[in-house]
């Protein structure tokens, strides 16, 4: 062979080095994707690591039962008190009013849309529940005090200029978009001959939804409300800016009260230096968060294995 | 047997029933979907109506100021363009790789099936705890301060599930044959990645990446936990602009710079007691609003077009 063809026709031990090369850049690039994927990884642990450290130090400081039980929260006053369960309260209650609004309506809408709407209806109902929910929150915040507050005011006059009702019921109207759009998703994925039975047997378009579609679907409904749960107790700024920001142990609507997510923004509004104990119960009341959104996570992923239904 | 002693008659009044049961519900779904129409028209057109004395150029070049009437959102709407910056820049290359490395590379194993939990749990983490994470971490233990660069990262922690979701699911839509084609005529996997699955997995990424930037711009709990200042009456230097006399500011000295974004300067006029403020706060709301509603737009049209235009 002359020495030209061997430069048209690479040698066998120059395609190998040229396969060795390509293997070893493919192994370099799956590695990069790798760490791109564990970077999600990382934020869990991240998360986990600074609110569980900082909590430790916190709870160097103040027991565990007076953080469960004291029934004051003044962290910042000379008498400090950590009463959490003062936080949890106004946090459940605008949950609680949230919620109220925002399955029934979610739960409506979904089954409308799947079961009766028309296609078209659809095509432009589900743009507007997905701009609905790109709504942030500030704005919904600025939308409760401003609009809704001296509205229901009209109505009650005797409400405050800060409420968790009126808070409560916008995160209501913002969480509908969420329980709407993944409720009707597990509506649709029930098979059509489920339905076709039904009518068979001489069954409205209502019962049938009441009866056969909503059972079926029954856990993907369950963790639309799961996430609207989280989403209502991690709720902030509509809070922080309607529900005022007084720490308020109770159980009724119509007062004012912060919440464990308004707290933590008063705090970080103000001046803490980093290591102080004010500094620090922002962690702990940021793990009782997590905590809580965790216990009905947990919750959601065994309604979702109890009651998913295979066809 | 009760049943077969209906008559036609009463056979008809249940059917009657029945239907008027139906129509009843039909009218209560559109009228809770028409709430949902009116909470965004009255939201819309009150702020609009608010905020019409300040929305003029002014309102746009003017600082943060204590008289009502002279505020404007110069430092908040650049700090907000500035942010978002850094979050895309941070969020697409890590949510896409993420995305391509689970659809293409992960083998079916216990740390795949990690990583997936991971990102379902992680979507439903309440924005305020990235605050915290980030305070932690980036703030304190990083040394980046109350900065830009400190903000984009928080943000874009924040949208990488949404990024990696939305990459996942443009890949699958991707038939097998494209990748057996490539791989055919002897591209290697990444060259399969690179030349094929990405280009065409792009509308959809991009679909996702403008729905994650809408979401980070109106999100405020993140950044005002890491302690961003609300009266800021700067700009962050420019690259290579003199900012003290004879000394030039380097290409990225405002990544460390300190900042505010509109929904912090929204937040911060609402919380005052001069109602004077509610104007500014109106208008500043609308502002932010055209931004986000007109990259969910974009999205949504995005999809439609992507949706007609894919002919496998």
């Amino acid at each position: 062979m002359s020495a030209n063809n061997a430069s048209d026709h690479p040698t066998v031990s120059d395609r190998l080095a040229k396969n060795a090369m390509r293997n070893v850049s493919e192994r370099l690039i799956e590695l990069l994707l790798f760490a791109a994927a564990a970077v999600s990884v990382l934020t869990t642990v991240g998360i986990v690591y600074v609110l569980v450290s900082e909590s430790i130090n916190f709870f160097q400081n103040v027991s565990i039962v007076d953080f469960l039980t004291d029934t004051q929260w003044t962290p910042l006053f000379d008498d400090a008190h950590f009463g959490i369960m003062v936080l949890v309260s106004g946090t459940v209650v605008s949950s609680a009013v949230a919620l109220a609004v925002a399955i029934p309506m979610g739960t409506v809408i979904a089954i409308y849309l799947s079961e009766f709407a028309k296609p078209r209806i659809r095509e432009v109902a589900k743009p507007v529940l997905e701009l609905l929910g790109g709504i942030p929150t500030i704005v919904f915040g600025y939308f409760a005090l401003l609009m809704v507050t001296p509205l229901l005011q009209k109505i009650f006059p005797e409400l405050p200029g800060f409420s968790l009702l009126s808070a409560g019921l916008v995160m209501g109207i913002m969480i509908v978009p969420y329980i709407a759009s993944l409720s009707e998703d597990a509506m649709r994925a029930v098979p059509m001959s489920l339905r076709e039975g039904s009518y068979a047997m001489g069954a409205t378009k209502l019962y049938t939804a009441i009866h056969v579609v909503v059972p079926a679907a029954f856990s993907g409904l369950a963790a639309s409300y799961i996430l609207a749960i989280s989403r209502a107790v991690g709720e902030t700024m509509i809070l922080a800016v309607a529900a005022g920001m007084q720490p308020n142990l109770t159980w009724n609507p119509t007062e004012p009260a912060a919440t464990i997510t308004s707290y933590i923004v008063q705090v970080a509004l103000g001046d803490l230096p980093h290591g102080s104990i004010g500094y620090q119960t922002i962690f702990a009341a940021g793990l009782t968060l997590i905590l809580i959104t965790l216990c009905f996570n947990i919750l959601g992923q065994w309604l979702r294995k109890k009651f998913r239904e295979n066809y | 047997m009760q049943h077969s002693t209906l008559t036609a008659e009463q056979v008809r009044a249940l059917i009657a029933k029945g239907k008027l049961k139906d129509t009843l519900f039909q009218a209560l779904g559109i009228f809770f979907l028409g709430i949902g129409l009116i909470v965004i028209f009255l939201l819309v057109g009150d702020m609009v109506l608010r905020g019409s004395e300040r929305l003029n150029l002014d309102f746009f070049m003017n600082f943060a100021s204590r008289r009502a009437a002279n505020a404007g959102i110069l430092s908040a709407w650049v700090g907000s363009l500035l942010v978002m910056m850094v979050t895309a820049f941070a969020a697409v290359p890590l949510g896409v790789a993420a995305g391509v490395y689970l659809e293409e590379y992960a083998k079916r194993n216990w740390v795949t099936e990690i990583i997936e939990i991971n990102i379902t749990n992680l979507a439903a983490v309440p924005s305020i705890v990235y605050g915290l994470l980030s305070l932690g971490i980036f703030v304190y233990a990083f040394g980046f301060g109350q900065s830009i660069l400190t903000a984009g990262l928080t943000l874009a922690l924040l949208i990488l599930p949404i990024v990696i979701v939305s990459t996942r699911e443009a890949i699958r839509s991707i038939p097998a044959m494209i990748r057996e084609g490539s791989m055919a005529v002897g591209a290697t996997r990444w060259q399969t990645c690179r030349y094929h699955i990405i280009p065409y997995a792009m509308p959809g990424i991009l679909t996702g990446v403008i729905i994650g930037l809408a979401r980070a711009i109106g999100e405020t709990a993140p950044i005002i936990t890491i302690g961003a200042l609300t009266f800021i009456a700067f700009l962050p230097p420019a690259p290579f602009t003199e900012v003290t006399p004879g000394v030039n500011a380097g290409m990225f000295d405002w990544l460390m710079s300190p900042f505010t974004v509109m929904p912090i300067q929204i937040f911060n006029w609402t919380s005052r007691p001069d109602p004077a403020f509610e104007i500014n706060a109106a208008a500043a709301g609308f502002v932010l609003m055209v931004m986000v509603l007109s990259m969910n737009a974009i999205a949504i049209w995005l999809r439609y077009k992507m949706r007609k235009n894919i002919k496998w």
